[in-house]
């Protein structure tokens, strides 16, 4: 059965669906073009997967339109991708020649419709040379942080960007001085996919079983890739200044790195740091295990993020969906999602790690209100309607161009 | 309803923060005093201003903090005399301590406009009773707009509730006491029970002097 906007009712309040089913109805004759790189795989195509169905209920006239390429034009969008993140290295001129290339492709092969045409990341950016052919606006949206790009890159997409008539970011802190209008829109979770719907007792008691955790004993949890950035060394180091005090044990989950030499290497490295404790549960799950992730999330006493750096950090918005007290660096978008000691606990270090697990071990009332805040905080701002609600807005504000106070 | 956009502005210590003060549009410092309601409207107690937050929790400029917080925005009924306020106080810490501490990397305060949209919803109310089962099932967004927005940012003097009450209803005393209240004390959902609590008195009392 397909996912409906009044599922989202019990979960959002009936007047968030009813303000969702007013902004829809004030786009009436409106057509939007949504472009991106892939149909399937990746948060984009995810979120556009629930976005789109639940734009075109609310009567919104939508089309979802994929870019193609061949393995040469993704190695260079990937290439793209990893500079603009920050990595350094001058990447080749046949780079540039070969993303140019497949643009030209794909603009004779689209056909591009529309009152807004709204795109998605670096990939299929080069398309706006066709904005001068027709009437519509132009909108690209960029997932990925643009906060310390590698120049070479960047010098040039952004006369690509500068074409556009807004750029939309996932936070203040990743965008980047632009000629255009910039808005701000969060990423979101789905509260009814299987990452994130509520599962039983019995089924979360399952999963622990089947990979010997206590369910009686407290559990603390980091679930990232092993990866240097999530610094899964420093929180079994946090986890050891804890042990001998509390009763406790420590999972660190993250996907099986068969592709990534590199998450490889920092699995051996944290394999030998956890040696034979029997406390540490190291799991190794595959991408598509969200039950079993959801599982792991709610059966956890506390969730860790203690990432040296991180995007907009989804997965904390997951743990405080989940009503759990999470520690989390303050690094990226955390910063957005967690307001210390309010929806959560911000740390800097190993040592404020291991302090504010003592605290909230310690602690359960004051660990359930930060819990309970945290769920607060995310049915309020990171969860699909809002996210919704947030494109019917921006798609508005373009069409209008209004500034300030906008009556619709 | 809000939609956030970037300003290309940011501050990482208060002299930055002064100067863009100084010039950002009404949009921002409407955004900057008044996101906190509409973010956390669900929390207790009420978080303050950005501008609050920030000084305190990246700068840890307690005592400047503390002044900040002081602001009564309930005595202002424009943005020019806010922004004023706000930028006079900062200025004279500034004076006293002539020390600009750096806000940690990616803490940097990023000035921010909202575009604010109006549109009507189905709720109307022709009396007080309509008004008060009204009042209950209208969204947070519809309270924060007639109650703050209309007051500071359309510049109206005083909330709608309160102008409506007193025009069309001629209820002037009732319409004077929801003008006192000082509604940044409270989140969207407690003002939401204090407003309805108000209003069912007043009922009671009408009900109690016509038997």
């Amino acid at each position: 059965m397909p996912i409906r906007l009044e599922d989202y009712t019990s979960i959002v309040g009936t007047y968030v669906i009813e303000e969702l089913r007013l902004l829809a109805e004030k786009l009436a004759g409106k057509t939007i073009q949504t472009i991106n790189s892939t149909a399937v795989g990746g948060g984009v195509a995810e979120i556009l997967h629930r976005l789109v169905p639940l734009l075109s209920e609310l009567g919104v006239q939508i089309r979802w339109d994929v870019i193609r390429g061949g393995t040469a034009f993704f190695e260079a969008t990937k290439s793209f991708h990893n500079s603009l993140q920050g990595e350094a290295g001058q990447l080749s001129e046949d780079i540039f020649k070969v993303f140019l290339e497949t643009t030209e492709q794909n603009l004779r092969l689209i056909e591009f419709y529309g009152d807004i045409i709204f795109v998605h990341d670096p990939q299929p950016i080069a398309l706006v040379k066709e904005r001068y052919k027709g009437h519509a606006h132009w909108v690209w949206r960029c997932h990925i942080d643009l906060s310390n790009p590698q120049a070479q890159v960047w010098d040039f997409l952004r006369p690509f960007v500068e074409q556009y008539d807004a750029a939309v970011f996932s936070s203040a802190n990743f965008a980047q001085p632009l000629k255009v209008k910039q808005y701000l829109i969060a990423p979101s979770i789905d509260p009814l996919s299987d990452k994130n719907k509520e599962l039983t007792q019995e089924f979360i008691r399952d999963f622990l079983e089947k990979y010997q955790i206590d369910p009686k004993r407290p559990i603390i949890t980091q679930i990232s890739r092993f990866d240097h950035f999530k610094d899964p060394i420093g929180v079994i180091k946090a986890f050891r200044q804890v042990r001998p005090n509390f009763d406790c044990q420590l999972v660190l989950a993250g996907g099986e790195a068969t592709d990534d030499p590199e998450g490889a290497q920092v699995l051996q490295e944290v394999q030998a740091e956890a040696g034979k404790d029997k406390d540490i549960h190291l799991l190794l799950l595959p991408p598509t295990a969200d039950l079993e992730i959801n599982a792991l999330q709610r059966g956890s006493t506390i969730i860790i993020q203690k990432s040296l750096r991180e995007g907009f950090g989804l997965t904390v918005t997951e743990a405080l969906w989940k009503g759990k007290p999470v520690i989390a660096s303050a690094v990226g978008g955390i910063t957005l999602q967690i307001k210390h000691n309010l929806t959560g606990i911000l740390v800097h270090s190993i040592e404020g790690t291991a302090y504010a697990i003592k605290n909230l071990l310690t602690n359960p009332e004051y660990a359930r209100k930060l819990g309970e805040n945290g769920r607060e905080h995310v049915r309020q701002h990171y969860l699909l309607t809002r996210h919704l609600k947030d494109y019917l807005l921006l798609f508005l504000a373009i069409d209008r161009g209004t500034d300030g106070i906008v009556y619709l | 309803m809000h939609l956030f956009e970037l300003t290309g502005r940011k501050a990482r210590n208060l002299k930055e923060l002064v100067k863009h003060l100084r010039e950002v549009d009404d949009s921002v410092i409407f955004n900057h005093t008044h996101n906190f309601l509409i973010r956390h409207h669900y929390l207790t107690p009420q978080p303050p201003s950005a501008f609050t937050h920030w000084v305190k929790e990246s700068l840890k400029e307690e005592w400047l903090g503390e002044q900040l917080e002081g602001i009564n925005t309930i005595e202002f009924t424009s943005l020019k005399d806010l922004r004023e306020k706000t930028l006079s106080t900062i200025e004279s810490y500034i004076k006293k301590n002539r020390r600009y501490r750096i806000a940690p990397e990616g803490e940097e305060f990023f000035f921010l406009r909202s575009l604010e949209f109006v549109f009507p919803t189905p709720y109307l109310a022709t009396n007080i009773y309509e008004f008060v089962e009204a009042l209950r099932v209208i969204s947070p967004n519809s309270l924060y707009f007639h109650f703050f927005t209309a007051r500071l940012r359309l510049g109206r003097g005083t909330n709608d509730f309160s102008h409506w009450i007193e025009t069309s209803l001629g209820e002037k005393e009732l319409a004077d006491r929801i003008a006192q209240l000082d509604p940044y004390m409270y989140t969207l959902e407690e003002l939401r029970e204090v407003l309805i609590a108000m209003l069912e008195a007043e009922i009671d009392r009408v009900l109690r002097r016509k038997r």
